[in-house]
């Protein structure tokens, strides 16, 4: 518990007897609290609107903590990405629970102890790796030239500010560019992939086993006569296309 | 400021600090609050005009002045009223969560040069990021109402929020590339001097996107033709239909504060920001920091630059909203989506090419670069930091890392 005491007790190093409360110390306090708050009670809590409401909360007190370290890029992006993706969660939360038949999602105790363990798990292996590093546990705060979201922009089609080093080691180099550019597509691809999946089936386009089937037996002069057909031409009809 | 207090007036540190956030907290608050009174008494006399109607006239003399203030004191007067299914939480929560949203963007939206709450180095991305929030409390009203015609327009805000997103994204991209810096007090400072030198005018690929950032601008705020989510003739009131007195009045806060931010960061993104149409300061010659005053005239004349222009936005979105008729959703997503989207994207592409192969413009030496103009003041103010350390939080840093950003080009 020793870095938690240093990091806690940093003021015992500044002058002034005014200034007796870290601002940054208590500030990270109070955000790092309302964060594991509000990640506590997403757990805890039965209904899925508010569930999505406290993770919205959690994400923005982490968002919150990236601010307070300086890191305004990645703070913004957290706001961006996380917190805006969560509204999605909650669109989803509404949908669901319009109906007052799900405004309670119950989960059963098994899965309680066993998503108990789990989490003891994943978070006894980050606090391990978290104190083990010995550059995190010396208090106070390192002294840099202000973050910007440039150092993040070079390193992002190879040029790294941080740790300067040979020419021939940054012509090896690529950066992260080509990285980032593969799991955009990638994503690209499950995207249209699953419009592709969901769309209103208009027409229906004859299936290779169809093919062979219409080969073997001479096609039926009422092709309406399957239900999926009917149900295929009631969309049609439906949709007024 | 706050370096003004703690060497001039001898504050501690923490409470130079918070008297120093306070104050720009106070100040924001009234450009929102301030600024909806008067945007809603516009509002009405415009509408009225619009529609050949005289509006309100009787309250506070000839023009109906006080009407918005009668308004605001009948509103606190109101009762107010939860419906019995409301979930209590969800529905005490919304409108704040939609004005803490609108509020939070003015953070990092400057007013003149280094006149901003917080100076950020992602600025146009804290402002986008931020203002997407406010759309939080807009479906947790209609979810927590426990009315199927808030339902509706929560569910209609999520669709329209999905759609506009995307181009307004793009948009902002544009001014960002320019400039070469998301950072808003940047981004405004490199359009400096005559009004050629606005990024509106920069090239027509940016003449394009910013009527393209303007009509995404006006779908981020609910306002019509994309006030879908509000549809007076179809859904009541929309998200806020069970609301009454001061929590109704939250969200129409935040409605205007959000109609003013996006008007003003179109002013500072494609509109010269700060700097007029024509260079009066320069011309004056305030700008060459002669005077100890120079820098609080300049500051102030920027302030009434950018506000005006801000507020031209306002009037422009109410004269969009009683002309055009509302758009129906499958519209709305159409127009973002399958027009918005790719203009944006071919304008994108039209200003990258153009930056590649036409930067100085299409006459030879023709435009004057935002650095000419105020490249002799900046360098007073780097050699005399104590004028402007006294105006700003950081004028002398932060005028100092802009030398560096425009010795980096």
């Amino acid at each position: 518990m020793n870095w938690m005491a240093n990091f806690l007790f940093l003021q015992q190093s500044t002058p002034l007897p005014v200034a007796a409360i870290d601002w940054h110390a208590s500030l990270f306090v109070l955000f790092a609290l309302v964060a594991c708050g509000a990640a506590v009670m997403v757990v805890v809590t039965d209904n899925v609107v508010r569930m999505a409401l406290h993770l919205v909360l959690s994400l923005g007190a982490t968002a919150g903590l990236f601010f307070l370290a300086g890191a305004e890029f990645v703070g913004s992006m957290q706001l961006m990405i996380y917190v805006g993706g969560t509204l999605v969660l909650l669109v989803f939360g509404v949908m669901l629970t319009a109906q007052t038949k799900l405004v309670a999602l119950r989960t059963p105790p098994g899965d309680r102890v066993i998503a108990g363990i789990l989490a003891a798990a994943l978070l006894a292996v980050l606090v391990q790796s978290a104190v083990s590093i010995e550059t995190w546990r010396r208090p106070g705060r390192a002294e840099t030239q202000p973050p910007t979201a440039t150092p993040l922009g070079m390193a992002l089609v190879g040029v790294r500010v941080d740790s300067p080093d040979s020419a021939a080691e940054s012509q090896r180099r690529s950066g992260y560019l080509l990285p980032f550019e593969i799991v955009s597509v990638h994503l690209l691809v499950v995207l249209v992939g699953a419009a592709y999946l969901a769309r209103a089936k208009r027409r229906r386009t004859p299936r290779a086993i169809d093919v062979v089937a219409s080969a073997d037996h001479p096609p039926s002069p009422r092709p309406s006569g399957r239900p999926d057909d009917r149900e295929a031409a009631s969309v049609l009809i439906g949709s007024g296309r | 400021m706050a370096e003004f207090l703690m060497n001039t007036v001898g504050l501690p540190t923490w409470l130079a600090w918070s008297v120093t956030a306070g104050v720009a907290a106070f100040l924001i608050l009234n450009v929102i609050a301030g600024g909806a009174l008067v945007f809603i008494w516009a509002e009405r006399k415009i509408a009225a005009r619009i529609q050949d109607r005289l509006g309100p006239t009787r309250t506070g003399g000839r023009f109906g002045w006080l009407q918005s203030l009668a308004d605001g004191i009948k509103l606190l007067a109101k009762e107010d009223l939860m419906p019995d299914g409301a979930d209590t939480l969800l529905f005490r929560l919304a409108p704040y969560v939609s004005f803490c949203a609108s509020f939070c963007a003015f953070i990092a939206m400057p007013f003149a040069f280094d006149v901003v709450g917080q100076r950020l180095n992602v600025g146009v991305f804290f402002v986008i990021a931020v203002l997407g929030l406010e759309v939080f409390g807009v479906i947790l009203a209609g979810y927590a109402s426990a009315s199927k015609w808030s339902l509706f327009g929560a569910m209609r805000e999520a669709a329209q929020v999905v759609s506009y997103e995307v181009p307004l994204g793009m948009c902002v991209v544009v001014p960002v590339m320019l400039a070469g810096s998301m950072d808003l007090v940047t981004i405004g400072e490199k359009q400096a001097g005559w009004l050629t030198n606005w990024y509106l005018f920069h090239d027509p690929f940016t003449f394009v996107i910013f009527w393209v950032y303007f009509t995404c601008a006006v779908a981020s705020v609910n306002r019509a033709p994309f006030d879908l989510a509000e549809a007076e003739s179809e859904l009541v009131a929309g998200f806020h239909t069970e609301y009454s007195g001061l929590r109704w009045s939250f969200f129409f806060m935040a409605e205007y504060g959000s109609m003013f931010l996006v008007s003003g960061l179109a002013a500072v993104l494609f509109l010269g920001g700060w700097n007029g149409p024509i260079p009066i300061a320069e011309l004056a010659g305030w700008s060459d920091g002669s005077a100890v005053t120079a820098p609080y005239a300049v500051r102030l004349l920027g302030c009434a630059n950018l506000l005006a222009k801000a507020t031209v936005g306002v009037l422009l979105m109410m004269w969009i909203r009683w002309t055009l008729p509302r758009l129906r959703i499958d519209q709305v997503m159409t127009t973002c989506l399958k027009y918005c989207t790719p203009i944006a994207a071919a304008m994108f592409a039209g200003v990258m090419l153009w930056q590649l192969f036409l930067p100085g413009g299409l006459l030879p030496g023709g435009r004057r670069t935002a650095i000419a103009v105020r490249e002799g003041w900046l360098e007073q103010a780097v050699e005399k930091p104590e004028d402007s350390s006294a105006v700003s939080t950081d004028a002398g840093s932060s005028v100092s890392q802009q030398l560096a950003g425009v010795a980096e080009r």
